[in-house]
């Protein structure tokens, strides 16, 4: 329980999002283009992280397949910014992982001309610590 | 010396809990001049006023000191307990131990200390204070309503009812507001125009209103019961007096490519316009930014064609200076810009609206004369998705309005309903984060929205409307089936939020009237006094002093009415003896203080003062009108040369005040 408690602590913290803030409108769902792609969805990451139930996201192919395009944090009407939430409760998967999953190095090898800037720079922000 | 007497007061255990109240009556009973002391249960009861009367008469009492809640609360109590025992009300001061002292200390001796602390001062104060006489002002039996929408005009009549002149000060060319724009009027559905142009009639045939319209507020001086006001006439070239209102010069006019605001600029006007067939005064107007006549000086149709000769090229703005006993402020709303929200592709798609200007659109006096037609092709809409909180309930400015804007709830039910009403074919959807709908037969409304009439109430907000091949791809979340819809829609509707109208916010600087962050103006108590404004003589009606619908907005008209009445029949004003006066001795003639002052009651003079050796000088000295001056105390600081002071709360006062605390 303490544990659950610290990990919710510390989510809070590396996000600096106030999940308390929500006032449950779906906004950041509406706008998700991932949307289907995600086995929890913007509103239930933020709910869950209120509620301290954070092991099911630990867990789930959602931290991976979310964009990180922000649209939801632009869209928020209360500044909630949902996508640092998936961002902190990732970045706890990978430090507890204790590895860098891609280096800049890397990266000349994985280019395509049809991919955008900014999925190199979210790539970066999903698998580098 | 003065004989005091010092009364603690337990304000049950408000105080009593925090503060030793016995110890800090026996502790003041120490202090110098102070012959009696007691402390009690309620001061503010009949029995704690008896004790202080009965102390009054029976120790000689010329000062008295309570220890209790804020004067604000109970000074004027106390004031006319002593004045009723014949001890001058301004002998009464108040020590605040309540909200200055138990309410914000837990530990019992701090707050104890410092109750004794704030009872030295005040004693120190009352050593020094003077009896003082109130001073009486008349009131000018007319009032002033600013803004000339539902919330004016009702105000208006109410006070014309009770036999007052009352005068309207409108900025557009017509009043009747935002009301006149509405379709329907929720929840009983009755046609707005129906039940509001026989109160725009009324208004304009009550022989004690008078419409200044298209007119505007320039400055505003005095104080309660002698405002002195000036309205500023906008020049709409067209003799207001002599003009019939028959609209020939509205047909014949060339210029065809005005922006009908009317129709929230979904169609076009003239230059020279009547805004809406009900209009009052209906009398037209030129707008001076079209009109080819006043831009180049060449046109003059409507000049010719007038058959009664009213039009006037040269007319120029004009001043009206006129006196008010009281002024109320019904400076109303309007929706914001959803612009801004990129979202929802309002500057990209004729066919996402505001709820405005889909009320236009349902209005048989609008641009498709009453049938929904798309704006982008003409063409019927089969599938209409309203969106609720658009800018309303956001966190921080920058992404709207952090307040519930309280009627799109509404008039979105009234608009589904209506729109499935009228065509049954259609599929009408609302996206919403809560229903709020508290008021008389409001739920009942919604419920029949939903359960009679098949709207689709989807919890959950619109992410995204694109548009694409003639449609709007809507993609929204329900949050109940947990799943992301994509909906092809005809058109969108945005709830937007209101906001005070953007002329509030200078009219509050003129009337020194105070303002939340969001520009909606302050009542005096958001309780107990609702409809006045913290500036005495100014009180409030309507959207301006926050969202309403129109029953509240009528009902708070009404009372703001009867404030007003309640003013108006007095026929004098006793004022505030605590007023500013400069010593002439002093006063070395620098006008600091005419600067500072925000109710223009210090003036200057030149006077003649006799010098050593039989010899005059003159020198410019200044001098405060009692009857304008509030004591606001801002002209004693200003002063460079300790003249100005303040009856009441003199320099010397406070001095003693701060030297009780310091020892």
């Amino acid at each position: 329980m303490e544990n659950k408690a610290n990990l919710k602590e510390q989510i809070l913290t590396a996000s600096g999002v106030n999940p308390l803030k929500c006032m449950r409108c779906g906004k950041c769902s509406a706008t998700c283009p991932s949307y289907d792609e995600m086995e929890y969805h913007p509103h239930q990451f933020v709910y869950m992280v209120e509620k301290g139930n954070i092991e099911p996201l630990l867990q789930s192919e959602s931290l991976y397949t979310c964009l990180t395009c922000f649209a939801c944090v632009e869209r928020c009407p209360r500044n909630v910014q949902p996508a640092k939430l998936v961002e902190a409760v990732r970045l706890a998967v990978i430090r507890e992982q204790g590895a860098n999953h891609l280096k800049p190095q890397d990266i000349p090898a994985l280019l395509d001309p049809d991919l955008p800037q900014q999925a190199i720079v979210s790539a970066f922000r999903k698998y580098a610590k | 010396m003065q004989r005091i007497g010092v009364f603690v007061c337990w304000c049950g255990s408000n105080i009593a809990a925090t503060v030793d109240v016995q110890r800090v009556a026996e502790e003041l009973k120490k202090e110098p001049g102070v012959v009696f002391s007691a402390d009690y249960q309620y001061m503010c009861s009949e029995s704690g006023q008896n004790l202080i009367k009965d102390a009054i008469k029976e120790h000689a009492l010329t000062g008295v000191v309570i220890c209790s809640c804020s004067p604000r609360m109970h000074e004027n109590t106390f004031r006319k307990a002593a004045a009723s025992v014949g001890l001058n009300p301004y002998m009464v001061e108040i020590a605040n131990i309540r909200e200055q002292c138990s309410w914000i200390h837990k530990d019992k001796a701090t707050g104890t200390e410092k109750a004794i602390i704030l009872g030295r001062a005040a004693i120190a104060k009352v050593h020094l204070n003077a009896p003082l006489i109130a001073g009486e002002s008349p009131v000018t039996k007319r009032a002033l309503v600013i803004g000339g929408g539902i919330a004016g005009i009702q105000t208006a009549l109410d006070i014309a009812e009770a036999g007052f002149e009352v005068d309207i000060v409108e900025k557009s060319p017509t009043i009747g507001g935002k009301m006149a724009q509405l379709d329907k009027t929720f929840p009983t559905l009755d046609c707005s125009a129906c039940i509001l142009t026989p109160k725009m009639v009324e208004a304009a045939q009550q022989e004690k209103i008078k419409i200044y319209s298209y007119s505007e507020i320039d400055e505003v001086k005095g104080f309660v019961g002698n405002f002195s006001v000036k309205i500023r006439r906008k020049a709409r070239y067209v003799k207001e007096d002599i003009c019939t209102g028959c609209g020939l010069c509205t047909e014949k006019c060339p210029q065809k490519k005005v922006p009908n605001e009317f129709n929230m600029g979904m169609d076009n006007r003239r230059a020279i316009y009547i805004p809406f067939a009900q209009a009052v005064p209906k009398v037209a107007t030129i707008d001076p930014n079209y009109c080819t006549m006043l831009k180049t000086g060449k046109c003059g149709v409507c000049s010719k064609i007038c058959g009664v000769k009213a039009i006037d090229y040269t007319q120029q703005d004009e001043i009206v200076e006129a006196k008010y006993g009281a002024i109320v402020v019904a400076t109303g709303f309007n929706p914001i810009s959803p612009a801004k929200f990129d979202e929802f592709a309002y500057s990209q798609s004729p066919d996402v609206v505001t709820s405005l200007e889909y009320e236009r659109l349902m209005n048989a006096a609008g641009p498709t004369n009453g049938t929904l037609l798309r704006p982008s092709d003409g063409k019927h809409p089969h599938t209409i998705v309203f969106v609720q909180c658009v800018g309303s309930r956001c966190d921080g400015a920058e992404k709207g309005k952090p307040y519930c804007s309280k009627v799109c709830c509404m008039y979105t039910a009234k608009h589904a309903m209506l729109t499935r009403e009228k065509y049954p074919d259609t599929d009408v959807y609302v996206f919403y984060i809560d229903v709020r709908t508290p008021g008389k037969n409001f739920d009942e409304f919604y419920r029949r929205a939903v359960e009679e009439y098949n709207v689709h109430y989807i919890k959950g907000m619109v992410g995204k409307v694109v548009p694409e091949n003639g449609k709007l791809k809507v993609q929204a979340a329900d949050l109940l089936s947990n799943e992301q819809l994509h909906i092809d829609a005809d058109m969108v509707v945005l709830a937007t939020a209101v906001e005070p109208d953007p002329s509030a916010r200078s009219l509050a600087t003129k009337l020194t009237a105070s303002m939340d962050t969001n520009d909606f103006f302050t009542e005096a108590h958001p309780k107990l006094r609702p409809v006045e404004s913290p500036t005495a003589g100014v009180f409030l009606s309507g959207m301006c002093q926050g969202p309403k619908d129109i029953p509240e907005t009528v009902s708070q008209a009404s009372a703001a009415a009867a404030k007003v009445i309640g003013l108006l029949v007095k026929d004098k004003l006793v004022g505030n003896p605590c007023v500013a006066h400069s010593d002439e001795l002093l006063c070395n003639g620098c006008s600091s203080c005419e600067k500072v002052c925000p109710y223009g009651a210090i003036t200057y003079s030149d006077k003649e003062f006799r010098m050593p050796d039989r010899t005059t000088a003159l020198r410019r000295v200044a001098a405060v009108n009692p009857a304008v001056c509030q004591g606001c105390g801002a002209c004693t600081v200003a002063c460079p040369s300790g003249a100005m002071d303040l009856f009441g709360f003199s320099n010397n006062q406070i001095m003693a005040e701060v030297d009780a605390i310091c020892k």
